[in-house]
């Protein structure tokens, strides 16, 4: 018992996670603070244009997300730890939380600028929806098998498949489509397109993007690893 | 080298005398994709063009094929002949290997009256259409067999294979809708591209997924 007390202790006293979630506060206080009163107005959009510093930034997190449950899995398959399964499960829930609230700002955009909500002659959004719906369907595998090496197993090689189907996905979509491109492409080779008072608001918001990631990512954690425990624990008990 | 094709030989000779025996798949398989392309011709509007109905030969081959790779793996769960399968003295990618193969055939014969039935009911099928089909259905088979093996280790089984499927299979219907609509050969080569990189990474990610239990 005193050893998974000190585990159940030591998942409890991580110094990380307030830090975290201090630094996610601030920044987050930040980056509203910027978004609203600091970045200038666009000419041509008008206020809708501020979705921006979140959709992108949304974005760009999931992909990260999506990208940690692939390298975690991958870890797994390769040195076996016995944390790797369930901090990829994490990151990927984690991904997939972002994803939605991706495609749900991206829609709310498209219908202000484009006037509808969804495009289909668009690669980006595309792929964003497939990628979405692999790793959704990731969670009706994980919850229809019954916890175990096996099932770790299959979610990491599923995970991997994902990274795998992104470049395969992007040379599908590219040739489907007929009419170019309607998303906005805000980081080309020369730079990105916006003013720099812009570019350091986008950047603020992204850090607190990726930042509330890393809080939620290790709460989440902090707490599967504490219902482990306890079942453990309980187990030993009865 | 030599067992290892023998192994995959015999568990895909198993498979198929069982076929054989038990008539349980292919006639499934064979029903389901008629009564689709049937079902198929009231969904689409009158004077629909060809290419309307060339997508819906494609979902008719998809679906069909889940019907299959449904099949595939279920038996052997329900009946416990996974876990002898598992413990056959060979590599676990033989098993993938030779269900792959079965998966195939069964595709390549409900194909065979799938085309010619497309063709009777709606308009023709090109050559360009026959050998998209054709590479389509290695990838299907590669790509299903492993997510086949995946869902029936689960409990919802017949439930979860189409989402896993449906995702991983959307280049194989862009290639394909593309390869049998334009002659840009641009999609076979997305094809045969798919086939080749998810054959060798299902091929050498199954011994992961079948773990004795």
């Amino acid at each position: 018992v005193t050893t998974y007390d000190s585990a159940v202790s030591s998942t409890l006293d991580s110094r990380r996670l307030p830090l975290l979630a201090a630094s996610t506060v601030v920044l987050f206080a930040a980056a509203m603070a910027l978004i609203f009163f600091y970045a200038p107005t666009d000419h041509d959009q008008g206020l809708s244009q501020r979705i921006f510093y979140f959709h992108v930034p949304l974005a760009l997190t999931a992909y990260v997300a999506f990208g940690w449950g692939a390298w975690k899995a991958l870890l797994h398959l390769w040195k076996r730890p016995d944390t790797a399964d369930l901090e990829s499960y994490v990151a990927i829930h984690q991904g997939v939380i972002l994803g939605s609230l991706v495609l749900l700002t991206g829609m709310l955009w498209a219908k202000i600028s484009w006037g509808v909500w969804w495009v289909w002659t668009d690669d980006e959004l595309v792929l964003f929806l497939v990628l979405f719906l692999f790793y959704c369907a990731y969670f009706m595998l994980r919850y229809s098998v019954d916890a175990g090496p096996s099932r770790a197993n299959m979610c990491a090689v599923y995970a991997l498949f994902g990274v795998v189907l992104i470049p395969i996905s992007i040379l599908a979509i590219r040739l489907s489509r007929t009419i170019a491109t309607q998303h906005p492409e805000v980081f080309k080779a020369a730079g990105p397109q916006m003013s720099s008072a812009q570019f350091f608001t986008f950047c603020v918001a992204w850090a607190a993007m990726i930042s509330l990631f890393a809080t939620l990512y290790n709460l989440e954690l902090a707490g599967k690893r504490l219902d482990a425990h306890l079942r453990e624990l309980r187990e030993i008990l009865a | 080298v030599t067992t290892y094709f023998s192994d995959v030989a015999a568990l895909a000779r198993k498979d198929l005398l069982l076929e054989l025996r038990a008539k349980e798949t292919l006639p499934a398989m064979l029903i389901f994709v008629i009564s689709s392309l049937t079902v198929f011709h009231f969904a689409l509007p009158d004077g629909s063009d060809h290419t309307a109905a060339l997508g819906l030969l494609w979902i008719a081959i998809v679906f069909t094929a889940l019907l299959g790779l449904t099949r595939a793996f279920v038996p052997e769960r329900e009946q416990g002949t996974i876990d002898a399968l598992i413990l056959t003295p060979c590599d676990r990618s033989a098993i993938w290997a030779a269900k792959a193969l079965s998966v195939l055939a069964f595709l390549v014969i409900a194909e065979a009256v799938a085309l010619p039935a497309f063709a009777a009911f709606f308009s023709g099928v090109n050559g360009r259409t026959v050998a998209a089909v054709a590479l389509a259905d290695i990838g299907i088979a590669a790509v299903g067999t492993l997510t086949g093996a995946m869902a029936a280790a689960g409990r919802a089984r017949e439930l979860i294979l189409p989402l896993l499927f449906l995702p991983l299979s959307i280049p194989i219907v862009v290639g394909g809708i593309g390869a049998s609509a334009h002659p840009d050969g641009n999609y076979m080569l997305l094809l045969v591209l798919y086939d080749a990189v998810f054959t060798l990474l299902a091929w050498g990610s199954f011994e992961y997924v079948v773990v004795e239990t």
